[in-house]
């Protein structure tokens, strides 16, 4: 199969990552969205690697996905803080910052 | 006069005196607060330095005529030179005017003491630290060897002269007056340093001896002087009170009796006739500037003397009477003979001195300042014969100094060639002789119609410093007469001689001996009378002025800043304020909202970046 699929494909996951962070009120919605970006990355390392034929894409990739765990794990931690702080994790309702 | 030199050394030393004392009486809070110790401290001070004074003019050596008198050091330096220098100018004008400042200062110092016993005992440390501080002022002013030094001096002098007219703050006449007084004469000295800085300009010095030098030497641009020593003129206007910058001096009595004797006659306000004289060989470059200046003198002299013709207030009389004096010492210099001018300046300074501080006894006396309530002081010889010794000096009846003085004055205007001047001050000492007889009668021998409490009692140290005086004056006019040789023509002796007897003798038939009715001479003099008793318009003048224009001026700036600029500040505040709150709707404080702001904006980039390549 030819890269351009590869890219393609790698977009098309970007894109609706995007649009669930955006779109999406549940705080564990957004951070699904998150991953669905950072895969269509890792996508694109080894679409590249392999056309270049170099390993370093690959290898980069698994890094990024062990990175990507941790931050998980972070992020569903402060999810879970927040939920027993305020009993919601609507974004809606997170606006302790507005101005 | 030969030329002298005295000793710099001796001449800092004179100086530095009341400014040691000044400083103490200013620093050291328990030495102000307690009378005893501050009168101590600068009687002292001023003491020395009288005798310091005298040595330098003892000490004085003979000065080659091309060698400066001028000791000066370096002030501010620069490279290719000083930007200015200080030092000390010790010529015989100096010295003499030394002498005389020192001795004057410190008689009215030891006069204070007694004059102002009742006042609270802590202002009265605050009276000597502005009397040590006048005393600096004047003498660096004499000693100044260049402009700028001299204008320095010459603004703590009008600086001393406000506060101690200003002494008694709390009255409200008194703190207007010592206003008046800091805002007239610094109208003249506008025109004083514009001058200054524009004979820079055209010499590059401030040095009075390098100026002389040029001067003579025909270096300096014969375009540029008439104005440049114009506008130096009017400094001296300003200070010595000469037409019409004189409103603040009658005002000025307002301060303590002493002050009016030390500043307001024998020193401060000969600080303008001082700087004429000292300055003379630039003036002299100018003749037109010089013609003005004696006119205006003479004019002056006029004026003031009709003035002082109709006021009650003894100490107004003898404000204007100092007025006129200094109209004849300007006239004087006008008409090129300086010498005769300061000569008359010197010896005023001494009997005017006795003047103010006899007023002040029968002010002690009395308790009132009007003529008409005073009189019946013919038992008490004590009281009344220094007061009439330097009233004779004044009205100019020999021998007494003032005679010869003026009588040398107006030889120098006559030989000038200025007959209008010559003729006005000739009419002016008939007025002198007359004004202040009509005050000696009226003060101490008629008995007052509606009499005032008076108490005989005066404390020993007023009358001993009168009599101080009066001893002075006499040895002045025995010295005046021992060397005198006449000059101007052999008829004007018996001229001046004529005009103050008949000067006397009107006041005698219309006060002492009632034989002529004022109110009918006043009457037969309607126009004068009525312009003299409303001081010819100019303090509403300049009343005026100060409302018109002065207020107005200060309202269209007050205006301004209101509405303009406060408006500019508000406005941009005001839109400001709205435009924040405006802009605090996009900090929703959600995420979302920002990831949304990001990918926009990084698509916004992207679409850029692929626009710019193609």
């Amino acid at each position: 199969m030819p890269l351009g699929a590869y890219l393609t494909l790698a977009a098309l996951v970007f894109a609706i990552g995007l649009f669930g962070v955006l779109t999406r009120r549940n705080a564990v919605g957004i951070l699904l969205g998150i991953e669905l970006m950072l895969n269509a990355v890792n996508i694109n390392l080894v679409a590249f690697g392999r056309f270049h034929a170099d390993l370093g894409g690959t290898i980069f990739s698994l890094f990024t996905i062990s990175i990507t765990v941790a931050e998980v794990a972070v992020g569903l931690a402060i999810v879970i803080v927040i939920f027993r702080v305020r009993r919601t994790i609507e974004a809606d309702h997170l606006d302790l910052l507005r101005g | 006069m030969s030329a002298h030199v005295g000793a710099a050394p001796l001449a800092l030393l004179v100086l530095g005196l009341p400014f040691a004392s000044f400083l103490l009486l200013a620093l050291a809070r328990p030495v102000r607060r307690s009378a005893p110790a501050a009168a101590t401290v600068s009687i002292g001070a001023i003491t020395v330095s009288l005798l310091a004074a005298v040595l330098t003019i003892v000490t004085a050596v003979a000065r080659p005529p091309r060698q400066s008198p001028s000791t000066t050091w370096w002030w501010i330096p620069a490279d290719g030179g000083p930007m200015a220098t200080v030092g000390v100018m010790v010529d015989d004008l100096s010295m003499w005017m030394l002498l005389l400042v020192t001795f004057v200062s410190l008689l009215v110092q030891v006069y204070s003491w007694a004059y102002l016993h009742d006042e609270p005992r802590a202002s009265l440390g605050r009276y000597y630290a502005y009397h040590s501080l006048f005393a600096f002022s004047m003498l660096g002013l004499v000693l100044a060897p260049s402009f700028i030094q001299m204008f320095i001096f010459w603004e703590l002098v009008g600086l001393c002269s406000y506060l101690l007219i200003g002494f008694w703050y709390d009255r409200p006449s008194a703190a207007r007056a010592a206003v008046k007084a800091f805002w007239i004469t610094k109208l003249g000295d506008l025109g004083f340093v514009a001058g200054i800085v524009m004979l820079w300009a055209v010499a590059g010095t401030f040095d009075f001896w390098t100026l002389f030098r040029m001067g003579a030497a025909g270096s300096l641009p014969a375009d540029m002087l008439p104005p440049i020593m114009f506008l130096i003129y009017l400094g001296a206007v300003g200070k010595s009170a000469q037409f019409p910058l004189h409103v603040w001096l009658p005002d000025a009595m307002e301060g303590p009796t002493p002050v009016s004797a030390l500043i307001h006659a024998a020193t401060m306000v000969t600080a303008g006739v001082f700087m004429v004289t000292r300055a003379f060989p630039l003036f002299q470059l100018v003749p037109d500037v010089l013609t003005l200046i004696a006119w205006v003198g003479a004019g002056t002299a006029l004026l003031a003397a009709s003035m002082a013709c109709v006021e009650d207030d003894i100490k107004r009389v003898l404000a204007y009477s100092t007025i006129s004096q200094l109209g004849y010492m300007m006239a004087a210099a006008g008409a090129g003979a300086p010498d005769a001018g300061f000569l008359h300046l010197l010896v005023h300074g001494v009997f005017k001195a006795l003047l103010f501080l006899g007023a002040g006894i029968v002010i002690h006396v009395f308790h009132t300042n009007d003529v008409f309530r005073m009189g019946g002081l013919r038992g008490h010889p004590r009281l009344w014969l220094p007061f009439l010794v330097a009233t004779l000096a004044l009205a100019g009846v020999p021998p007494l100094p003032g005679f010869f003085t003026k009588e040398a004055v107006l030889a120098g205007v006559f030989e000038g060639h200025l007959g209008w001047p010559f003729l006005m001050l000739a009419l002016t000492a008939f007025l002198t002789a007359f004004y202040m007889f009509r005050v000696v009668f009226l003060t101490f021998f008629v008995r007052p119609h509606h009499a005032g409490h008076a108490h005989h009692h005066v404390p020993w140290l007023m009358t001993a410093v009168a009599w101080v005086l009066a001893v002075v004056t006499l040895a002045m006019g025995a010295q005046q007469a021992w060397h005198h040789q006449a000059e101007g023509p052999g008829w004007l002796p018996g001229v001046s001689v004529a005009l103050a007897a008949a000067g006397i003798g009107l006041a005698w038939v219309m006060y002492q001996r009632p034989l002529v009715d004022p109110a009918r001479m006043a009457a037969a003099l309607r126009p004068i009378d009525w312009m003299a008793r409303r001081r010819y318009g100019l303090d509403a003048l300049f009343a005026g002025l100060y409302r018109v224009g002065l207020l107005a001026f200060s309202r269209l700036v007050g205006w301004i800043d209101r509405y303009l600029v406060d408006g500019v500040v508000n406005v941009l505040s005001a839109w400001t304020l709205r435009a924040g709150d405006r802009l605090r709707g996009l900090q929703s404080g959600q995420p979302q909202d920002y990831v949304y702001g990001i990918a926009l904006g990084a698509l916004l980039l992207f679409v850029i970046a692929q626009w710019r390549m193609r």
